[in-house]
């Protein structure tokens, strides 16, 4: 039971995770109809700017709350940066092309910028700068709570709550969901389209900047391949939860990383990878539409 | 003898020209020329689904890898007769490759083929990454390290005259490479093959039309795993050595980018880029010092997809064959 | 009276809470040219959704030539006999008009693959016969100049004729024209309707269209059909429809752009 437990500690830290860049995922979905690949990449660009603004302020050894807050709030700027600059250049040209350019297009950025990660960082692994301490921070029938995962769930819990109330309590957020809704509509409506795309971008290039720290903490390793795998399961917790619905990607997310944790306790290491794709293929043929997505008619 | 004309003088051809390269060179070369038919296979069946009929598979390496296993597990294990015996034998297991991963297709593709667009994409990649987590897994298939020992084509004795293997491999490529093109061919200069076409325009009127856009489309994607499958054969017919590690997501990438550079729907420019895309690493080897070993491949492979969906969207050829004039002096001939 | 090729009974579609077609009747006999009017969002191109497949209704039934088609995919129904044209032009739009044509005749086709492999005879008869028959109903329409041409580099109005020709290749009993005449000038629209009269002779065609235009469908059209938010609310001869205070009160009530 208490081993139990601890998994599920294990599996919601971990899921919280997958949440955060599905949020990603869906956000983007949800405005353009489009996946956007190269998410992924910007997730794993996030780790190394962390990664080298700590060592640029002499922060890497010196862990507390600032610490993590400082390297927080350069990390969602760059990420944001980045994924603009890749809104600019690489989708923006191409808004009124057909779904496959798009898609193409962003499977190109995206390996882009692997392998220009590659170049620029090296293909080897880097540690993760300490940016908080690892300790035992309390107990729970007899279960050890530590910091790590009480910050990872503390910062996604509080990132998750940010991004609800920015889409349903401001204005930005009433224009994003316009703009999904219907860009033509919205744009009459005097919103204007371009700017709540690029905010969306930046929203939710911001979560997977967060969401890269904490991988850094957790797993204290980052190399420019680690977007590839986290990438597609965030993806397929986006698809899980219904791709287009926050809350979905919320869900999807949690489920997906308990899931996967207890396959690895309970079934084999080797299937973890698997298993993301067993249950993306079982939900796109079963139940496209995820658990909170709506169908919709194609109209002719 | 309409039927074989053309394809057997395209044969001898191509014979000759890349058997006199080949006889020049070093057996790395000689790899490098018989690598430009597997992938002009890989390209071209890709493109049949892709590019024709406008469903966007992701998965391609998963049936390339199963057509390389089954290739790999039955010529491991029934040795090759040696003389002339050896191409019929190597021709029905590359059938039975293309076969297998032809079945899998049929029921990958029959759930699978009802969704559209991205949503087919990422399940197409998911049973490619399916299948390559499970041979990485399953004992039966060597795990991780793969299989070894693939025999080699053997050398011909005609009474003295040597036909080396080099060239009785680049004969049975051919011969798959040549087919593999002139079923394509012909099927699109056909009425199923313009079915095709129509699922790619517009699939609600090509189903007004009478066109059984689900068959359409689950025939594509079949006949696609079955050439997948033969590439796969012949990989492992001439690298020896199979492993889960060299199917992976970038192989698929590799031949999508064949069917896009080359222009979705064009069979010469896929065959054009199917070229580039085997010799650019080799021509880029040189560049390895200067960028500390690292790959630019990729980068430049990148960098050339998100370009040309920007500035050409429909491929470098677009639908235009490099002699157009083929396509229509096939038409009346028919 | 012989039963009616086309037996619609009480269809229904309802999207969500919205019923867009409220038990929708009509029978269509062999030979007859009916046509279907309302406002704007009355439901008219739903029921022809309806009728060739894309939608399935939530309720009642289609029954053609005496088979119901309940449950049928539109391919089936275009086997069957029953075929259409789009209100929003759907060609093939990047192939050219003759493959666009050769496409609608793919049902047909009886030679298999292996004649295709082998380009025997039986292939090549048969694509020879396929092609002239294309090229046969494009002359009626004045596109054969054309068949070489990209379906989407023809002008509007001709892109509308290849529609009703790639219709007519599938050989069908009964042809639903969805407003073959929207966006063409006066004397196109004349051509446009001998041609449909013409055609209608030379195929032994049924032929129900959707019509904006009042004039044009009083002029050709036996029986009428006028649909208002999802109702029926009229059907008959044209003067009798031209009479009815309800259809009157339905098109200057609710859209006063009566053309």
């Amino acid at each position: 039971m208490e081993e139990l437990l601890q998994h599920l500690i294990n599996g919601l830290s971990l899921g919280s995770i997958y949440s955060l860049i599905a949020l990603g995922y869906t956000m983007v979905y949800g405005i353009l109809q489009m996946i956007n690949f190269a998410h992924s990449e910007v997730y794993m660009m996030g780790a190394f700017f962390a990664y080298y603004s700590a060592k640029l302020l002499k922060l890497e050894n010196s862990p507390s709350f600032t610490t993590l807050l400082i390297i927080l709030f350069i990390t969602m700027a760059m990420c944001s940066l980045l994924a603009l600059s890749i809104e600019k250049f690489a989708y923006r040209p191409l808004r009124k092309q057909p779904k496959l350019n798009v898609l193409i297009t962003a499977i190109g950025v995206s390996l882009f910028l692997q392998y220009v990660a590659q170049i620029i960082f090296g293909a080897d692994p880097k540690v993760f700068p300490t940016l908080i301490n690892d300790q035992l921070l309390f107990e729970v029938a007899g279960v050890p709570v530590k910091s790590f995962d009480v910050t990872i769930l503390g910062v996604s819990v509080t990132a998750m709550f940010a991004l609800h109330f920015l889409v349903y309590h401001t204005k930005l957020g009433q224009a994003m969901r316009a703009v999904s809704h219907s860009p033509a509509v919205a744009s009459i409506l005097g919103i204007n389209v371009s700017r709540t795309i690029a905010f969306t971008f930046v929203a939710g290039s911001s979560l997977a900047g967060i969401g890269s720290i904490l991988v850094g903490i957790k797993y204290q390793k980052i190399e420019p391949m680690m977007g590839t795998m986290i990438g597609l399961k965030a993806f397929v917790a986006a698809v899980l939860g219904g791709i287009g619905s926050i809350a979905g990607a919320v869900v999807g997310g949690l489920v997906l990383g308990v899931s996967e944790v207890l396959v690895v306790v309970y079934g084999s290491s080797q299937y973890r990878d698997a298993l993301a794709f067993g249950i993306l293929i079982f939900i796109l043929l079963f139940k496209p539409a995820g658990i909170f997505g709506k169908n919709t008619i194609e109209k002719v | 003898m309409k039927t074989f004309k053309i394809p057997i003088v395209a044969s001898l051809v191509i014979i000759l020209i890349a058997g006199s390269v080949g006889m020049l060179a070093n057996s790395y070369i000689q790899l490098i020329l018989l690598f430009l038919f597997v992938n002009s296979i890989m390209g071209m069946s890709l493109n049949l689904i892709n590019g024709y009929t406008g469903q966007f598979s992701l998965g391609h390496a998963g049936f390339i890898a199963i057509g390389a296993y089954f290739t790999s597990i039955i010529s491991t294990s029934v040795p090759f007769p040696s003389g002339l015996g050896a191409l019929p034998v190597a021709g029905f297991i590359t059938i039975g490759s293309g076969l297998v991963a032809g079945l899998v297709g049929y029921f990958v593709g029959l759930p699978s083929l009802r969704l559209k667009g991205d949503y087919l994409a990422i399940v197409t990649l998911g049973f490619g990454e399916i299948i390559r987590v499970s041979l990485n897994n399953i004992p039966f298939f060597g795990g991780a390290i793969g299989i070894s020992n693939i025999p080699s084509f053997p050398e011909l004795n005609f009474g003295g005259f040597i036909i080396d293997r080099f060239l009785v491999a680049l004969i049975f490529a051919t011969f798959w490479a040549v087919t593999c093109f002139f079923f394509i061919w012909r099927l699109l200069n056909s009425s199923p093959g313009r079915g095709f076409l129509s699922v790619r325009e517009d699939e609600i009127a090509a189903e007004a039309m009478g066109i059984n856009t689900t068959k359409m489309k689950v025939q594509a994607f079949v006949i696609s795993s079955f050439f997948a499958g033969v590439a796969g054969s012949l990989y492992a017919y001439f690298t020896n050595y199979v492993s889960p590690a060299s199917f992976t997501f970038l192989m698929s990438i590799d031949a999508v980018i064949m069917v896009v550079l080359g222009g979705m729907g064009s069979m010469t420019g896929c065959l054009a880029s199917a070229f580039f895309i085997t010799l650019l690493p080799e021509i880029l080897r040189s560049l390895k010092d200067y960028t500390y070993g690292i790959d630019l491949r990729m980068v430049i492979y990148s960098l050339a997809l998100i370009l040309i969906m920007i500035l050409r969207p429909q491929g470098l050829f677009g639908e235009k064959e490099i002699f157009h004039h083929w396509r229509k002096n096939d038409k009346s001939t028919t | 009276m012989t039963s009616p090729l086309l037996d619609v009974q009480n269809i229904t579609m309802q999207f969500g809470g919205l019923k867009a077609v409220d038990s929708f009747s009509m029978q269509i006999s062999k030979g007859q040219l009916a046509g279907l009017i309302g406002p704007n969002g009355a439901g008219k191109t739903t029921v022809f959704n309806m009728l060739t497949g894309v939608y399935q209704p939530t309720s009642g039934q289609v029954v053609f030539n005496s088979k119901s088609l309940t449950g049928l995919k539109p391919y089936q129904i275009s086997h069957h006999g029953l075929t259409r044209t789009f209100q929003n032009i759907r060609l093939f739009k990047n192939l050219t008009v003759l493959e666009n044509v050769l496409i609608a005749g793919h049902q047909h086709i009886k030679y298999t693959w292996w004649d295709i492999m082998t380009l025997n005879k039986s292939f090549s008869l048969e694509e020879k016969a396929l092609n002239e028959k294309g090229k046969q109903i494009l002359n009626i329409f004045g596109l054969y100049e054309k068949w070489n041409e990209k379906a989407s580099s023809l002008p509007y109005g001709e892109q509308r004729k290849l529609e009703i020709v790639r219709a007519l290749m599938t050989s069908p009993e009964m042809i639903l024209l969805d407003e073959p005449a929207a966006g063409m000038n006066h004397s196109e629209t004349h051509n446009l309707m001998e041609l449909i009269a013409k055609i209608r002779k030379e195929f032994n065609l049924t032929v129900l269209l959707i019509e904006h235009d009042m004039k044009l469908v009083m002029g050709i059209c036996e029986n009428i059909f006028v649909l208002d938010h999802g109702v029926k609310i009229e059907e008959g001869i044209p003067s009798k429809i031209q009479s009815s205070p309800k259809v009157i009160e339905a098109y200057l009530g609710v859209d006063s752009e009566t053309h």
